[in-house]
């Protein structure tokens, strides 16, 4: 708080005013060299909603900090070398085994460096929560509609750290270099060579020669801890940028407008909460990594091409594309003397496809409804019941595919016969987004009449009065002011008509555009009006 | 009227509860005791030997009716003739065999014979063909097995179908690879002596005797250290990990932040 006492940056003249004490006076040191108190009165004034959806990227940046101190311990001790050597460590089953030192190295963490083991797992489960924490973000910063003006910037940075999380995850799963991380590599090394004419070119750049070779392990390493981790900060240093310059969203309510933030300011309550959040978070991710196993790689032994584990599966944001590649059918045509895997190439282009999709749908979102208004009030779903549907269909689609990569688990833990379990996965990567659609699409139409009705009738109290007439009637009681704002306050735009643009001419972009925007828009259910309201009011 | 409402005796209230309990206790305690004699039966027999002709008459009650009369075999189960006494006693005394229903493939259970009868059978079934024998109690014997090697021969050979950490796997139609926890040393040696269902046989020239006893040396290891770093979570690999940590992890964090955000009433 002390800092920010003087908003003006000539403090020199207000200095004998201030008390003299140490923080004042070291405040004013650093004031007088950096002009540092405009940014931090401006950044200390920064609104945070009180909501708890609103902290799930919080949990993302706090478990990417427990990634980076924890990784940092690992750094010290990893040898990221192809070289061979022969384990001599305290694991009793991999004595006397060959392996590559990146391997031994990874053991010798887990088994002789005091704290080694308990700080693999930390970085492990944290990076597991650290991708799942950015889906749950995402899929809130979507269907609240968060991503719309100003901030579809935003949503195509966090995407693209939404990729670099992933990318740093399977560059991790494979430093180890025991059998499971080898086996993630095959597969990567299958899908490059698959591109036709250059894929084994591009194979051979990889690795350094052929599969594996001995210089994959030292490459995704400098990836793994600093090309990717320097891409990543700065992207995350733009997000937070965004953030702040474009303030929250927030839900709809007496005060909350389009044109305000209600919440708290980052100092000194937010930083306070946070702070504790903070800690909350890594308490959670160690309490998880003291007592919980996660890539036994002792039991996988080293890498070796040729044997390969049942249940050998990528972590889980991996998943969707391995599951991608199992639900493909084999087929292969030979053309020119050449091979052409679309077991391969369709699921690669089926996920480069949903990935651009997704990462520019503000602007799809944007184009279809010509919406070039600001938003700052977060849309309940239900009152997009379009974009919800969207939302829903490609949860869903993501989600058979993750279900993909666990087919043979699913067969042996339910008694089932794994090929049934991808036909039936296979029929659902198509129909599943389709029911959901059309599913969810019902289902927030149907909660739209419903607040239609409470706000206009009220809720049926349960209590019956019997009138002065002999008629029963059950008393209908009405919202109080925060309940029915919640239930008011939202747009529901109409459809786009065709119209001709500024030289008179009908494009066909224009036919697309107005025919979506009808798609979009034609089912609908209309605001409440305050003439509705009164009118309900007086019977 | 106050002394008539006291209903005692066979009218009281509660009186059809208790003929009730009287029934169950009877009933239950005359299977109980039944079963005890029959079981008794089925001891009473442990010491004296059983000759193939024992097995013969076993065989001929509980299996020809899949096998044949002769083990010749049936469209309903394969010939018997040549599997030896290691697969008779792998089969049954892993209570695959009887099957409990025609599925996919036998599913393991408690086993339906004693080693006795088992054993007899076994003999009974040796006589008709030569075929692999039980193992030996030396060859079973893991004082001095290598661990290690055992370790690396089961990832080359085993752990495509039954998982590194021996936690099983799916097979075609609806087939399984089983989980290799807890089992006993024989029935190991024997599955892979004999190839048991959809199992290829590793015979003394794929596999030694020796290199055997690693494997079983290895699985016994795993058996007996539990996982060093916590709960295994059924060592499935990254998928139960991934379940973990959106149901519980992101789960429980999603609890917190619920907590933080809640307005007190």
């Amino acid at each position: 708080m002390t800092t920010t006492q003087s908003p003006n940056a000539a403090p020199a003249s207000q200095a004998p005013q201030q008390r003299k004490t140490v923080t004042s006076w070291a405040a004013n040191y650093l004031d007088e060299r950096t002009s540092i108190s405009g940014v931090t009165a401006y950044l200390g004034r920064k609104i945070f909603p009180d909501h708890w959806s609103f902290m799930l990227g919080e949990v993302a940046l706090y478990s990417f900090v427990v990634i980076l101190l924890s990784g940092t311990f690992l750094t010290f001790f990893f040898d990221p070398s192809m070289g061979h050597t022969t384990y001599e460590g305290s694991y009793v089953p991999l004595k006397g085994i060959e392996m590559s030192i990146a391997y031994a190295s990874s053991l010798d963490i887990s088994f002789d460096i005091r704290g080694g083991l308990l700080m693999r797992q930390v970085h492990h489960w944290a990076a597991l929560l650290f991708v799942a924490s950015i889906g749950l973000h995402m899929l809130r910063v979507f269907f609240t509609g968060a991503f719309r003006k100003p901030r579809e910037l935003n949503w195509v940075i966090g995407f693209l750290l939404f990729i670099l999380a992933m990318a740093e995850g399977f560059t991790g799963y494979s430093l180890p270099d025991d059998l499971l991380s080898g086996n993630g590599l095959a597969i990567i090394n299958g899908m490059v060579k698959a591109i036709p004419l250059v894929g084994g070119w591009i194979s051979y750049l990889l690795f350094g020669g052929m599969f594996p070779g001995v210089d994959v392990i030292p490459r995704l390493f400098v990836l793994h801890i600093m090309l990717l981790p320097a891409i990543l900060i700065v992207l995350l240093g733009m997000h937070m940028v965004l953030l702040v310059l474009n303030k929250h969203t927030q839900f709809a309510g007496p005060g909350k407008t389009n044109e305000n933030v209600v919440g708290v300011p980052i100092m000194p309550v937010f930083a306070a909460k946070a702070g504790g959040f903070f800690f909350l978070v890594f308490g959670v991710i160690m309490a998880i990594a003291a007592t919980f196993t996660i890539n036994p790689i002792w039991n996988y032994g080293p890498y070796d091409p040729s044997p390969v584990s049942a249940g050998t599966q990528p972590d889980w944001y991996i998943g969707f594309a391995d599951g991608a590649l199992r639900l493909a059918p084999g087929w292969e045509t030979e053309l020119f003397g050449l091979t052409f895997s679309w077991n391969i190439l369709i699921p690669m282009a089926v996920l480069g496809l949903f990935i651009v999709l997704v990462m520019f749908y503000p602007f799809i979102e944007a184009w279809v409804t010509q919406d070039k208004r600001e938003h700052h009030l977060a849309d309940r779903p239900r009152n997009a019941p379009t974009r919800t549907a969207i939302g829903a269909a490609g949860v869903v689609f993501y989600a058979v595919m993750w279900a993909g990569a666990s087919s043979d688990l699913i067969a042996t833990h339910f008694h089932l016969n794994v090929f049934q379990v991808t036909w039936v996965l296979q029929a659902l990567i198509f129909l599943g987004p389709i029911i959901a659609f059309w599913v969810t699409k019902r289902v927030a139409l149907g909660l739209q009449k419903k607040d239609r009705e409470i706000l206009l009738h009220g809720f049926e109290s349960g209590r019956i009065v019997r009138r002065p007439g002999g008629e029963y009637i059950e008393v209908h009681q009405g919202l109080d002011e925060y309940e029915s704002w919640k239930l008011k306050a939202f747009e529901s735009p109409e459809p786009a008509k065709v119209r001709p643009d500024e030289r008179g001419r009908i494009t066909t972009g224009t036919h697309v555009r107005a025919a979506l925007s009808r798609w979009f828009f034609e089912d609908r259910i209309e605001p409440v009006t305050k003439a509705e309201v009164e009118r309900a009011s007086h019977h | 009227m106050a002394h008539r409402s006291k209903k005692t005796g066979r009218r009281h209230p509660l009186a059809s509860l208790g003929l009730l309990v009287l029934g169950l206790v009877a009933a239950g305690g005359v299977s109980t005791v039944v079963g005890q004699v029959a079981s008794a039966d089925a001891s009473s027999q442990a010491p004296t030997q059983l000759t193939a002709d024992d097995g013969e008459q076993l065989f001929q009650a509980n299996c020809a009716s899949c096998h044949g009369v002769n083990a010749e075999g049936t469209p309903e189960g394969p010939s018997l003739i040549g599997v030896g006494a290691a697969s008779v006693d792998f089969q049954v005394m892993t209570g695959r065999m009887p099957l409990a229903f025609s599925g996919p493939q036998g599913m393991a259970r408690t086993p339906q014979f004693s080693q006795e009868q088992s054993d007899a059978m076994g003999e009974y079934i040796a006589a008709l063909a030569p075929g692999p024998d039980v193992p030996s109690e030396e060859v079973l014997d893991t004082a001095d097995a290598n661990v290690a090697n055992g370790g690396e021969i089961f990832r080359i050979n085993c752990a495509m179908c039954h998982n590194v950490a021996g936690a099983g796997g799916a097979l075609t139609e609806g087939k399984f690879a089983p989980d290799l926890h807890d089992i006993d040393a024989a029935h190991i040696y024997e599955a892979m002596l004999t190839g048991p269902q959809n199992m290829p046989v590793f015979n003394d020239d794929n596999i030694s005797p020796e290199e055997k006893a690693d494997i079983i040396a290895y699985l016994h290891f795993l058996d007996e250290n539990p996982s060093v770093g916590g709960f295994d979570l059924g060592s499935l690999g990254p998928v139960s990990e991934g379940l973990f940590i959106w149901i519980f992890g992101l789960g429980g964090i999603v609890a917190i932040t619920v907590w933080l955000t809640a307005k007190p009433n």
